[in-house]
Parts: C-alpha cells; structure tokens; sequence
C-alpha cells in the first residue's frame, strides 16, 4: 500500500503543515471544492490527529480515502474525491 | 390458506407504511447539526467550543452556537463602547473580560499569567488563535445565537458585540428548538 502511494499523482495537493487541530481538516474542506469527482487530493499535515480526523471525515462526507505515508516531520495522506 | 396469506401481506404493507412514516419522522428531528449552550466565560471552554465548531463545520455539520451568561464576555468587541448605561451596567461592563483576548483560565490562570503562556504556546505549536477560530467559524457559516435575556441582565447592549456575519439575538426557546432537532447537543 505504502509504495502505491509513493507513486501515486496527486490532482492537488494541500499544503496544512502550518496549522495544528483542525487546521488541516479545514483546509481539506476547503480544497476539496477546487477539484472534481474522482480526483486525488493530497494533504501534507504534520499533525498526528488529522491521521484520524481525515479518515473520519472521508467516511462522512463520502470520499475514499486511500491511506497515508510519513516523511520526516510530517505525513501525506490522500484521499479520491467523492 | 391463500386468503391467510394475502391478509399476512396486507398487513405487512400496513407495518411497512406505518414504519416508513416513522423513520421520516425520525430523519427529519435529527438533523446533522450540533447545538451548543455555551455558557462558561473561562477561555479554555470557549476555545473547546470554537474547536469543535469548526471541525464539526469542516465535516459538513450544521452548527449553531448559543451563548449565554459569563460566555457573553467572549463575543464583545473591545474598540466598541456603547453610551447609555446605567450605574450597575456600567459596572458589569468594566468587571468583565472586554472580548474574547482578556478571558481568563479555569485552571492556572495565575493573575493573567496562564492565558500569556498559553497564548504562546498556542503561537508556537500552530493552533488558530481565537481570533482566526472567529474568522474561520464565520465564513463556515456557524451561527452565533446571544441569549437576550442574559444580555439584559447583565447590562451589555447589541452594539458592544463583535461584527459576526452570523450573529442574532433570541431566548431559550430558540435553543431547545435548535437543540430538539440537532443531532448532537452540547452544554458548555
């Protein structure tokens, strides 16, 4: 799984690393309007929360989320737009 | 034996219609949408408030905030000062925390000492300062309902609070009904 998402192409990516709890999930409702269904958004957090909120939130709101990986000092998680 | 069962069916249908009356019944009094009665003035509350609204707004939940008694504090905008007010109004209005920059902690809250340090930290680790949790809550279009009654009491007047595109002003009632059809309910 891990590998599929190194290689995966983001249609956008969500830059959330300077916002704590919950920064990042705003930030993801907000850009998720910017791209269309099917499209794979991707949000680079570096808070450990939003590893559960974003997840959480797919399964509200009805977006597949697709997992996510960590870098040094942050994680990229990916998710495909309802 | 096939008359039985037709009157069987029958009846089922007759269950099913009266269930299906219920469930819509059901969906429509629990709306995905959460009321909050926030009523501490303590700046630890009023931010776990404004957390929850906004992650509940960022996960498409209808919010709707009623503020009454010390949490009113929290909502007046310190470069408005409005005329007209009585002696003890005028008392309240200086005793209590001028916006939502002056509260003070449940806990640790040392003189004034603690919300700095919190303040700090709250800078450093990147967390939303109460200003921007405003600002977000906002344009997420969460509703700020003030308790009338409570604004009364305590002698505030409607042109001392911040300018808040989803402000208004109601009584209790207005919460028990927002809360009545909320799915979630919350008392702060």
């Amino acid at each position: 799984m891990a590998t599929d998402l190194k290689s995966l192409k983001s249609n956008l990516v969500v830059d959330a690393r300077g916002t704590a709890c919950p920064g990042p999930l705003l930030a993801a409702k907000k850009a998720i309007g910017e791209i269309e269904s099917g499209e794979i958004m991707e949000i680079l957090s570096a808070d450990e929360g939003t590893k559960n909120d974003i997840p959480r939130w797919c399964e509200k709101v009805g977006h597949e989320y697709l997992g996510f990986f960590d870098e040094d000092s942050f994680s990229r998680l990916f998710l495909i737009k309802e | 034996m096939e008359a039985t069962q037709e009157i069987t069916i029958q009846e089922l249908q007759v269950q099913i219609d009266a269930l299906k009356k219920k469930v819509g019944k059901l969906e429509k009094n629990r709306k995905d949408q959460l009321s909050m009665a926030v009523v501490s003035g303590d700046m630890d509350k009023i931010l776990a408030t404004m957390i929850i609204s906004l992650a509940a707004a960022a996960m498409d939940t209808q919010v709707k905030l009623f503020f009454s008694f010390w949490s009113l504090s929290a909502l007046r905008d310190p470069k408005k000062t409005p005329k007209g007010k009585d002696f003890i109004s005028k008392m309240f209005g200086m005793m209590l925390p001028r916006g939502k920059n002056k509260l003070a902690l449940s806990n640790m809250n040392m003189a004034g000492m603690g919300p700095m340090m919190i303040k700090m930290l709250m800078k450093k680790k990147n967390v939303m300062s109460l200003d921007e949790m405003f600002k977000q809550a906002g344009e997420l279009g969460i509703e700020i309902t003030i308790c009338e009654m409570s604004m009364d009491l305590m002698g505030f007047k409607k042109e001392e609070f911040i300018d808040y595109p989803n402000l208004r002003f109601a009584g209790a009632g207005t919460f028990v009904a927002d809360a009545s059809e909320s799915s979630i309910q919350m008392f702060i």
